[in-house]
């Protein structure tokens, strides 16, 4: 970081600093990690800011330690994140399940390289989408943000402090090579206008506490190891008291109070942006550092005439539904550019049941779409 | 004795909750956990400040059963989750309870960094030298020659030492003990409690359903009874041959060192980090 953090200071961040600022400003005092391209710097800025904070960074021996201790820190009630790419995802998605079961918030950050395998550790993709999905074994809902650019990388960083401890679940940042190590300028908001969601704690003594009951939110308050709780926490099916069960009815409750507790908060979760898309008849739909390309596409090919909109999808799960159903009612074509071969727009067809033409443009040579790509695009789909 | 022992199952067992237990009739699972709980009074612990922490497999479900802040995690990351527990709240006592497979197998390096990096707990590894719940398949312990349902031609595999490979990892403390040695179990695992820094106890225990059966000690008895005729003191060990020691249980205190823990290392980190001068220790015992 060049340039010290005074209020109202402009900072050269890049995208991976400024995530850790986030986290920070958050309130995260927990960071397990290992070291690999291109997400290190995320551990980096973490090991050298926490301590004085009091927090504690702990780099582990491999990704899977450095999930099990996240989760293991935030059932102390101490709000912790991990930060990887591609193959520490991979190893991660175990105790990611576990953190599903268990109710357990943290945050998970994935920055994208190119894969399968090793695959491309210094260049840029977006190919773990469906990873961070369905990463993990069993049913399961999941919140996945992704980041595209250095603002983003603090500002949803917070947002995703925030829905982990309000929704008790993993939230996942899907960042990518690009977003993270490009610099940018910007003003961190003072503290004070931050807003900050903590978990809620139970109200009720010990011995009334039910760990996994059903309330209104289908959230259940959450006490902290050494609070007096004396609770269970395991990865087996268990009941409201958190003992492991095997009676159908209470299997049942467990996993539809599960996904009940994101889609009552589909309102809030589900995040995007619109851009130029009041008088659209042709749109973009992107996420990721595409999407800043997909911004500069839609100016180039206004200016030749099309009447060309954005929807940046800033949640991609729960997949925002009904703002991609409106684009699609809308326009009479739609693009989807990834740098895959195409796991954003398979949930667009998903969700497609009108006219409109979806198409898609894909790259998986390492190397982001250019602006120019996407808007020799529309200007085809517009005439 | 026993009223004593009902008394504590009363005070320290979920008693009214989560019993009857899975383990078969004789498993000594049950003598591990009179043994933690019988420590734990004796130490005169909150209930509340404890953690007690768990893998996967008969030996996980202790932490079911046993009234403290209980966290039964994934299959050989059971020390992981710890981990981050003490590190993010210190005044907890956190004990680890895991199987052989758990600790040396799928777990086997999270083993060996927590023991180098001497966290402060005390990780009691109930070693079977089988897989249990899932049908007595090898493991990393089972003795050369043994009869499993993976080996049905004997084991091909030479077993890990688990308290070796704590004490080359520099553990503060590493102890071995069987089940039929009960009485010296409370005390190691107390030991073991008491310790600053990483403990580890191993404890020889009997799966006859899995393990014995095929292995000519079909009944808790017989297993315990090679408990007993095999298992060695410290002391005596020291002075027999290599030759000799082949097939024994060495047990008592493997290692005994003082070393700072991982939280006050760090908290030292955190001083340096608000600009408090204090330079790194050097360690406190030598190589050798």
């Amino acid at each position: 970081m060049s340039g010290r953090s005074k209020e109202g200071k402009i900072l050269l961040l890049q995208g991976n600093e400024a995530l850790a600022e986030g986290a920070l400003a958050a309130g995260c005092r927990f960071f397990a990690g290992y070291p690999i391209t291109p997400a290190s710097e995320i551990a980096e800025h973490m090991a050298l800011k926490l301590p004085a904070l009091g927090g504690t960074f702990i780099q582990m021996e491999d990704e899977i330690a450095s999930m099990g201790a996240v989760i293991g820190a935030s059932l102390a009630g101490v709000k912790a994140m991990t930060a990887t790419s591609g193959p520490g995802f991979s190893l991660m998605q175990e105790n990611i399940g576990y953190a599903c079961m268990a109710e357990t918030p943290c945050v998970v950050v994935n920055v994208m390289r190119g894969g399968p395998s090793t695959g491309l550790p210094t260049l840029a993709s977006q190919g773990d989408v469906m990873q961070a999905r369905w990463g993990t074994h069993g049913d399961h809902p999941v919140i996945v943000l992704a980041v595209s650019c250095v603002r983003d990388c603090f500002e949803l960083t917070v947002f995703a402090f925030n829905l982990a401890e309000k929704y008790r679940v993993p939230v996942i940042i899907l960042s990518d090579e690009v977003v993270a190590h490009t610099r940018e300028t910007f003003v961190p908001p003072p503290p004070g206008e931050i807003e900050v969601v903590d978990r809620l704690k139970p109200a009720v003594p010990p011995e009334w506490y039910r760990p996994y009951e059903d309330t209104g939110t289908g959230v259940p308050p959450m006490a902290a190891f050494g609070d007096g709780y004396r609770h269970h926490v395991t990865g087996l099916t268990h009941d409201e008291r958190g003992f492991p069960t095997q009676r159908s009815d209470e299997i049942d409750a467990l996993m539809r109070r599960l996904f009940r507790k994101i889609t009552q908060g589909f309102h809030e979760i589900q995040r995007v942006e619109s851009y130029r898309m009041e008088d659209a008849e042709v749109a973009v739909i992107a996420y990721g550092s595409v999407a800043r390309s997909a911004r500069r596409a839609v100016l180039e090919a206004r200016e030749r005439g099309v009447k060309a909109g954005l929807l940046q999808l800033i949640t991609l799960f729960p997949f925002p539904r009904r703002c991609v159903e409106k684009v699609l009612k809308q326009c009479r074509a739609v693009l989807v550019p990834e740098m895959n071969i195409g796991q954003i727009s398979r949930e667009v067809k998903r969700v497609h049941r009108g006219s409109s033409r979806v198409e898609t443009l894909n790259r998986v040579d390492g190397r982001l779409i250019t602006p120019r790509e996407i808007s020799d695009c529309l200007i085809k789909m517009y005439y | 004795m026993a009223e004593g022992m009902t008394g504590l199952v009363h005070k320290y067992l979920r008693h009214d909750k989560k019993f009857p237990h899975i383990w078969c009739p004789g498993c000594g699972n049950g003598i591990v956990l009179g043994s933690l709980i019988r420590a734990i009074d004796r130490l005169g612990l909150d209930k509340n400040k404890v953690a007690l922490v768990s893998g996967i497999g008969c030996s996980g479900r202790m932490t079911t059963y046993a009234d403290f802040n209980t966290l039964h995690t994934t299959h050989g990351r059971a020390l992981t989750f710890a981990t981050g527990l003490k590190l993010s709240r210190e005044e907890l006592t956190v004990i680890v309870i895991m199987g052989d497979g758990d600790a040396t197998a799928i777990g086997g390096n999270h083993y060996i960094h927590t023991a180098r990096r001497n966290v402060d707990m005390t990780a009691i590894i109930v070693n079977n030298q089988v897989y249990g719940m899932t049908g007595g398949q090898y493991s990393p312990t089972t003795p050369y020659g043994a009869r499993t349902t993976t080996t049905p031609y004997g084991m091909v595999e030479h077993a890990f030492d688990i308290s070796a490979l704590a004490v080359a990892a520099d553990a503060s403390y590493v102890a071995r003990c069987t089940v039929y040695h009960a009485a010296l179990l409370d005390q190691l695992i107390e030991a073991g409690i008491r310790k600053k820094g990483f403990s580890s106890v191993e404890v020889l225990s009997n799966c006859h359903t899995q393990f014995g059966r095929r292995n000519k000690m079909a009944s808790p008895v017989k297993m315990l009874e090679w408990f007993k005729e095999n298992a060695v003191r410290m002391q005596a060990a020291s002075k027999m041959k290599p030759e000799e020691r082949a097939g024994k249980f060495i047990i008592g205190v493997l290692a005994d060192s003082e070393r700072p823990s991982y939280n006050e290392e760090y908290e030292r980190a955190r001083e340096r980090a608000r600009g408090i001068r204090n330079e790194p220790k050097p360690p406190a015992r030598c190589e050798g």
